[in-house]
């Protein structure tokens, strides 16, 4: 039921809209990393005011579907704000303000393990507030999750089919539009996971090496 | 509210239906994949690793939409078998989430304090016992809040089944939606809030079970 002649006819097409499918996670990767540092700020707020209601939102985005929040932005958006986004900046917006909870968190373990000393030495050097966070804070505490970033990433690629929902022309729209004009789907579908295996299965064990230098380098910081 | 009228939700509560019935038969399918595969992962044979490693790479390194797609469109057709778009929906979410499952299941075998093994070794414990008795009960406890995040995740991947036309709650939106343009706000609110209210139970079942296998203990 394999027809290799067809799947290497087809193999070009998909691989044309690899691009896309990357700058769809770059760029929803880059609005979820500099949306999720002010909301890790606001749930460490010490006022209940903010931190409270940033926690709530946040919940609530974390546990319901992309799927439904994309479809808001492009139906909803438009019928009560009046605001028409196409359907790969919804689509980029939608992952980058649904990955930014997730985001948030890992910054804000990140700030949460910097050691109290940290705070009361810069303190006692009368840093000012900004320095404090600019020079002492999140450059300790942004390297760290490095490794645990590149995981988001990852599961940031790997969502992007969910964008062909709202007609965002990624690999699996484009291996559903080539796999309907000739109803042979085992070919385009199979390719697309091998795709998606091959781009995602390095990135991942590259990460897993980071993950260990950097628990290495933690045991001999330590050890010293 | 006016906006948010309540006749729209019979037929938004009938497609949840198949959206809990799905939620709990994945959840099932994904708990044994998990345990099979965690602990299958640990065990002697070079074989019996490397067929369990390639299932949850495989699974963990590709989309679950596509995996979707694949098992519904793909599969069918390269066995020639049809498969139910509900068989497939369970398939897949099942498979998908078990792969994640089984780190969760051997991270937490893998964190038993060596000496328990050892004393159960000393008590003349066969592996299986060792097993049931004494690493299962204590890993059960750590497992839990792992598995907590991942059902959240497989609810919400629940939602991707409506592109397979699966009458799941988010398809019975869609379907509501063409009938009457102007109230769209008011059925993806709603459809945002059931989400969000199957969630808190899903979150609240989970703290339970976590106050159960830890009561007793220190």
């Amino acid at each position: 039921m394999w027809d290799w002649q067809y799947a290497k006819s087809i193999l070009p097409k998909l691989l044309e809209v690899i691009p896309t499918t990357l700058a769809a996670t770059f760029a929803g990767f880059i609005i979820a990393c500099l949306l999720g540092l002010p909301i890790a700020l606001a749930k460490r707020s010490s006022s209940k005011w903010i931190s409270f209601p940033v926690i709530a939102v946040t919940e609530f985005i974390r546990s319901t579907p992309l799927l439904i929040q994309l479809f808001v932005l492009v139906f909803v958006l438009p019928q009560s704000l009046g605001i028409i986004l196409s359907p790969f900046l919804a689509g980029i917006l939608g992952m980058g303000i649904h990955y930014s909870t997730y985001l948030s968190e890992v910054y804000r373990s990140g700030i949460d393990a910097i050691p109290k000393g940290q705070w009361e030495a810069s303190i006692a050097l009368n840093f000012s507030k900004t320095r404090t966070w600019t020079r002492i804070v999140l450059p300790q505490s942004i390297p760290p999750t490095i490794p645990v970033m590149g995981n988001y990433l990852i599961v940031m690629f790997k969502e992007t089919p969910t964008l062909s929902a709202i007609t965002v022309v990624e690999l699996l729209m484009t291996a559903k539009v080539v796999g309907s004009a000739s109803f042979k789907y085992v070919e385009a579908f199979t390719l697309v996971g091998v795709i998606f295996f091959l781009l995602s299965y390095p990135s991942a064990l590259l990460v897993r090496a980071l993950e260990r230098r950097m628990k290495r380098r933690e045991r001999r910081g330590l050890a010293r | 509210m006016e906006w948010l009228s309540l006749d729209l939700l019979p037929p938004l509560l009938t497609g949840l239906k198949t959206t809990l019935l799905l939620t709990f038969y994945s959840i099932i399918v994904a708990l044994c994949c998990a345990f099979l595969a965690g602990i299958g992962r640990l065990s002697r044979s070079p074989i019996l690793r490397g067929i369990i490693t390639a299932y949850v790479e495989i699974f963990r390194g590709t989309s679950l939409l596509v995996q979707l797609f694949w098992i519904y469109f793909a599969l069918p057709m390269l066995l020639d078998i049809r498969l139910s778009a509900m068989t497939a929906a369970v398939l897949a979410l099942g498979l998908n989430y078990g792969a994640y499952g089984s780190e969760v299941v051997r991270s937490s075998i893998l964190a038993v304090p060596k000496g328990q093994i050892e004393a159960s070794i000393a008590l003349n414990m066969t592996p299986y016992q060792r097993m049931r008795r004494i690493v299962l009960p204590q890993a059960w406890a750590m497992m839990l809040p792992g598995f907590g995040n991942l059902q959240i995740e497989l609810l919400k991947g629940t939602s991707l089944v409506y592109l397979i036309t699966l009458m799941d709650v988010t398809y019975q939106g869609i379907t509501l939606r063409s009938y009457d343009i102007s109230r769209t706000p008011a059925i993806f609110a709603w459809l945002l809030i059931l989400y969000f209210i199957v969630a808190y139970a899903l979150t609240l079942i989970i703290r339970l079970a976590e106050r159960k296998a830890t009561a007793g203990r220190g």
